[in-house]
C-alpha cells in the first residue's frame, strides 16, 4: 500500500506539474469562483485549450494520430490533478471533449472526423449532449423530438432541455426518435447538430439558483445532412450509451465549500466550539475522505490497466448531499445574516449561500440520487430491475 | 500509486476466508451464544493458534510471524466476516500491541512469544462505568506495586490470562500489567448484548502489577493503543457490514411478494445501495488507516478516526437494515441477523463511542490546521 507515484508516474506528473505552471496561476482562494463574467471566461477557456492541444495535454489518452498523447487513463488522472491545482477554465470544454466528441470518433465517418475533431480539440468549436427532454429526464429513452428523412436531409422537430452550454455551443450531439412504431429504445439515432442552423432556438432557463447554465433548445423544421448521422438509423440508444459511458471516465472536481472550508469558516467566527456541529463536521469529513480514497482506489485499478466500476455513482450522491448539508449548516450558524446573498457585505464572498441555492441542481443534474441507487443497486448489487411497462410496446402505442 | 493490498496479503486473506468459512461458521459462533459456560470457541481457537495468526504482527524475536500491520488488518477483516467467537481482538489488538508498544525488553520478551503461541491470552481494562473512559476519573490505582479497584466490562476478561489496566498512578495515570491468576483477582462474569464475546467485572484486590511504559504515561498510552486497535476493529466491522450486505441482498432476489422478488422494490433497492455507499466509504477510510498503521504516520490519530467512525456506522447500518430487510424472520432467534447486529453494536463501543472519535477526529483536524 503505497501512495507514491511509481517513477513512470511521478516523471509525467513533474512534466505535467512544470507546463501548467509555466502557463497558468495558482488557483486563488475560494473566494474567486464565479466572479468573472462568462465572455471572458470563455475566451480564456478557447485560449487555454488551444494551448493544451498544441502541447499534447488535451486528451491525454486519445492516440497520438487524432492530436491525443496515445497515453494512459492514469495519466489522464494524473493530469486532471495537477490541472486543478491552477486557475484552469476548462468547464466549456468538459462535456464536448469529454463526451461528444469521442462519440464522433466512435461512430463519425471519416469526414465527420475530419471535419469536427481538430477544431474541439484546439478549442475552436464548443459542444453540448442533446439528450433530455420535458417529458423525458431520467427515462431518457422515452423523448419526442422526431426527425423524418427527406431527400439527402432529415428534418427535426421538438424540443430539448437542461442542455448545459447550449448558449454558447457550435455543434450538439442530438439524439431523436425516427421511427415511432418499434419499442422506444429501437426507434432513436444519433445525429450532429449545427447548434446555428436555421430553426435552432436557444432559450436559457433562469434556474433557482438566479443563473442560467442550462437551457431550452427548439427544433423547428431544422434539416442535418444524412453524412452528419452517428451510427445506422434506429442505433441510437446504443450510441447515446457509448457516450454516457465515456461521462462516467470524466473525474470531476469539488462542486463547492467542504468540510475545510466549513471548518475554517467556523474557526473564523468562532463557533467551532458547538458539540453539534463537531459531530456533523466529522460526518462530513469522513464521507468525503471516503471519497476521496475511493478515487485512489479507482486509480490502483486504472493503473493496472483495469476498467473502474461505479465509483462515480457514488461520489455524487455523497458530495452533492453533503455540498447542500454543509452549505445549510453555514448559512444556520450565520443567523438572520446568513440570509445574504451579496458577495460584498456576506461571510467569505457568499460561497455557502450561492452553493446552497445551486445544491438542488447538482443532486439532480447527471442523473438524480435515485436513479444513482437504483444504478448501484441494479448494476452493482445485481437486484432486478424497475418495472417496465412499456419496454415491449411501440413507442406511438404508449 | 496503490492503494490496495498486495497479491500476497490477498493471498493470506483467501487462505484465511478459506479456513473460517469451513471451520468457523454461524453454527460455532452460536455455540457460544447458546452456552452460558462458554467463554469462547475451543477449537476455533486453537486452530487459529496453530496457524500462527496471533503472531501476525509479532516479531520473530518474540516468537511470531513477523509480517506486518496490513496482514493483521487482512485477517482481522476475515474474523470480522466469521463472527469469530475468539479472543482475538484483546490479545492481539489490544495486548499485544500495547506490549509492542510501552513493554521494556523483558516484557516484550517474556509475554509476546506466549500471545503468539496461545499459550497466555491478554485483554486491556480500562472502563469503570458509563460514558468515556478518562484518566483524571480513574478509581483504579497502581500504589507500590500493586493494584486495587474495579474494572467493568473487561472484554474476554474471564478467559484471560494477562491484563493490561489504566489506573491511577500518583498524580497521574500509568499501563500496568497484571496477571489474573493470583490471589488478588476476582473475576465475575457479565452478561452483555454479545455472548459470543464474553464479558467480566474484575476487582483487584492489591495484586501485584508492574508498570508497562513509563509512570504518567497512562493516559498517551491508552490513546495511541486505541488508535492501533480502531483501525483493526474497523477492519472487523468492514468485514461483518459486507456480510450483512450480501446477505440482505441475496434475500431481496430470492424473497417474493407482491408476484415479485423484494428487491425489485425502490424501497429496498435504495435501502440496499445506501448500504453498499456507507460500506466502500468505511473500507476507504481503513484502508487509509491500514497504511498510516503500517507506516507508523503522522496522521495515524485522524485516519484511525475517521476508520472507525465510518466502519462503526457503516456495521450499524448494515446490521440493522438487513434485519430489517429480512422482515419478520430477520427479528427471529434462528435467523443469523442478530448475531451480526449484536456485533455490530459491540465493536462500536467497545474501544470507545462513535461520538467520541468524532470529538478525536476534530481534534486531530485541528491540531493539523494548525501545523
Amino acid at each position: 500500500m503505497d501512495f507514491n507515484d511509481t517513477p513512470e508516474e511521478a516523471e509525467f506528473r513533474a512534466e505535467a506539474s512544470a507546463f501548467l505552471g509555466q502557463h497558468l496561476k495558482p488557483k486563488a482562494a475560494s473566494a474567486i469562483r464565479g466572479r468573472e463574467p462568462r465572455n471572458k471566461m470563455l475566451e480564456r477557456a478557447k485560449e487555454w485549450q488551444k494551448v493544451k492541444a498544441e502541447n499534447r495535454f488535451a486528451q491525454i489518452t486519445w492516440p497520438e494520430a487524432i492530436g491525443g498523447r496515445g497515453g494512459t487513463a492514469m495519466q489522464q488522472v494524473i493530469w486532471n490533478q495537477e490541472e486543478s491545482k491552477f486557475d484552469a477554465p476548462t468547464g466549456p470544454f468538459a462535456i464536448g471533449l469529454g463526451m461528444c466528441v469521442p462519440t464522433v470518433i466512435a461512430f463519425g465517418s471519416d469526414e465527420n472526423k475530419q471535419r469536427y475533431v481538430q477544431k474541439a480539440l484546439h478549442g475552436e468549436e464548443i459542444w453540448c449532449q442533446l439528450f433530455s427532454e420535458p417529458s423525458a429526464g431520467s427515462d431518457v429513452a422515452g423523448l419526442k423530438t422526431k426527425a423524418v428523412r427527406d431527400g439527402d436531409d432529415w428534418v427535426i422537430n421538438g424540443q430539448k432541455v437542461w442542455t448545459s452550454g447550449a448558449h454558447y455551443s457550435d455543434y450538439g450531439i442530438l439524439l431523436v426518435r425516427t421511427d415511432p412504431d418499434v419499442p422506444k429504445h429501437k426507434g432513436l439515432t444519433m445525429f450532429i447538430v449545427d447548434m446555428k442552423a436555421p430553426g435552432v432556438e436557444v432559450r436559457p432557463i433562469h434556474q433557482a439558483s438566479g443563473g442560467s447554465e442550462f437551457n431550452e433548445v427548439y427544433f423547428t423544421d431544422v434539416r442535418i445532412p444524412d453524412t452528419d448521422r452517428l451510427g445506422d438509423p434506429g442505433q441510437g440508444w446504443k450510441v447515446a450509451l457509448v457516450t454516457l459511458m465515456n461521462e462516467r471516465l470524466a473525474v470531476g472536481g469539488s462542486p463547492g465549500p467542504d468540510w475545510q472550508e466549513i471548518m475554517d469558516y467556523a474557526r473564523d467566527a468562532g463557533t467551532l466550539s458547538n458539540q453539534a456541529f463537531r459531530q456533523k463536521l466529522a460526518d462530513w469529513y469522513v464521507a468525503s475522505q471516503g471519497y476521496n480514497l475511493t478515487k485512489f482506489r479507482t486509480q490502483t485499478a486504472l493503473s493496472r490497466g483495469e476498467t473502474p466500476g461505479p465509483e462515480n455513482s457514488i461520489g455524487k450522491i455523497i458530495t452533492a448531499n453533503h455540498l447542500q448539508d454543509i452549505c445549510n449548516s453555514a448559512v444556520e450558524m450565520q443567523d438572520h445574516y446568513g440570509l445574504i446573498i451579496d458577495k460584498d457585505k456576506a461571510p467569505a464572498d457568499a460561497i455557502f449561500q450561492e452553493s446552497l441555492m445551486w445544491a438542488p441542481g447538482l443532486r439532480i443534474a447527471g442523473g438524480t440520487d435515485e436513479i444513482l441507487k437504483n444504478i448501484i443497486a441494479e448494476r452493482v448489487l445485481g437486484l432486478p430491475a424497475d418495472v417496465r411497462v412499456d419496454k415491449d410496446k411501440a413507442f406511438s402505442e404508449l | 500509486m496503490n492503494f490496495d493490498f498486495s497479491d500476497e496479503q490477498k493471498f493470506l486473506r483467501d487462505e484465511a476466508r478459506k479456513f473460517l468459512t469451513a471451520k468457523c461458521t454461524t453454527a460455532e459462533v452460536r455455540e457460544v451464544l447458546d452456552d452460558d459456560a462458554k467463554s469462547h470457541h475451543e477449537d476455533v481457537w486453537k486452530q487459529v493458534v496453530e496457524m500462527g495468526w496471533l503472531g501476525t504482527a509479532i516479531p520473530e524475536e518474540h516468537g511470531g510471524l513477523g509480517l506486518g500491520m496490513l496482514e493483521l488488518c487482512v485477517i482481522a477483516e476475515e474474523l470480522g466476516r466469521a463472527l469469530a467467537p475468539i479472543p482475538f481482538a484483546s490479545s492481539v489488538y489490544f495486548f499485544a500491541e500495547a506490549v509492542k508498544l510501552a513493554g521494556s525488553d523483558a516484557q516484550k520478551s517474556e509475554l509476546l512469544p506466549r500471545i503468539a503461541d496461545g499459550s497466555a491470552i491478554g485483554c486491556i481494562a480500562a472502563s469503570e462505568g458509563p460514558g468515556p473512559v478518562e484518566a483524571g476519573k480513574l478509581k483504579t490505582e497502581f500504589k507500590d506495586g500493586t493494584l486495587t479497584g474495579t474494572k467493568i466490562p473487561v472484554t474476554d476478561g474471564d478467559v484471560a490470562t494477562h491484563a493490561v489496566v489504566l489506573a491511577k498512578d500518583g498524580s497521574g495515570s500509568s499501563l500496568v500489567v497484571v496477571a489474573l491468576d493470583q490471589d488478588g483477582v476476582t473475576r465475575s462474569s457479565v452478561e452483555t448484548i454479545e455472548p459470543t464475546r464474553s464479558h467480566a467485572e474484575i476487582t483487584f484486590n492489591g495484586a501485584s502489577a508492574e508498570r508497562l511504559g513509563g509512570q504518567g504515561d497512562g493516559e498517551a498510552l491508552y490513546a495511541e493503543i486505541l488508535n492501533r486497535a480502531a483501525v483493526l476493529l474497523a477492519f472487523e466491522q468492514v468485514g461483518g457490514a459486507s456480510v450483512c450486505l450480501d446477505m440482505a441482498t441475496d434475500y431481496a432476489k430470492e424473497r417474493q411478494a407482491f408476484g415479485r422478488p423484494i428487491g425489485g422494490n425502490q424501497a429496498i433497492k435504495h435501502k440496499l445501495a445506501e448500504m453498499y455507499v456507507k460500506n466502500e466509504v468505511a473500507r476507504s477510510n481503513s484502508y487509509y488507516g491500514a497504511w498510516a498503521l503500517s507506516t507508523d504516520a503522522g496522521e495515524l490519530p485522524e485516519a484511525a478516526a475517521a476508520a472507525r467512525v465510518a466502519a462503526s456506522e457503516a456495521y450499524w447500518f448494515a446490521s440493522k437494515e438487513n434485519i430489517q430487510t429480512h422482515g419478520g424472520m430477520g427479528f427471529t432467534w434462528e435467523v443469523d441477523c442478530h448475531l451480526f447486529y449484536r456485533r455490530a453494536k459491540l465493536l462500536a463501543v467497545q474501544a470507545g463511542a462513535p461520538s467520541v472519535w468524532k470529538e478525536k477526529l476534530v481534534r486531530a483536524l485541528e491540531t493539523r490546521n494548525a501545523a
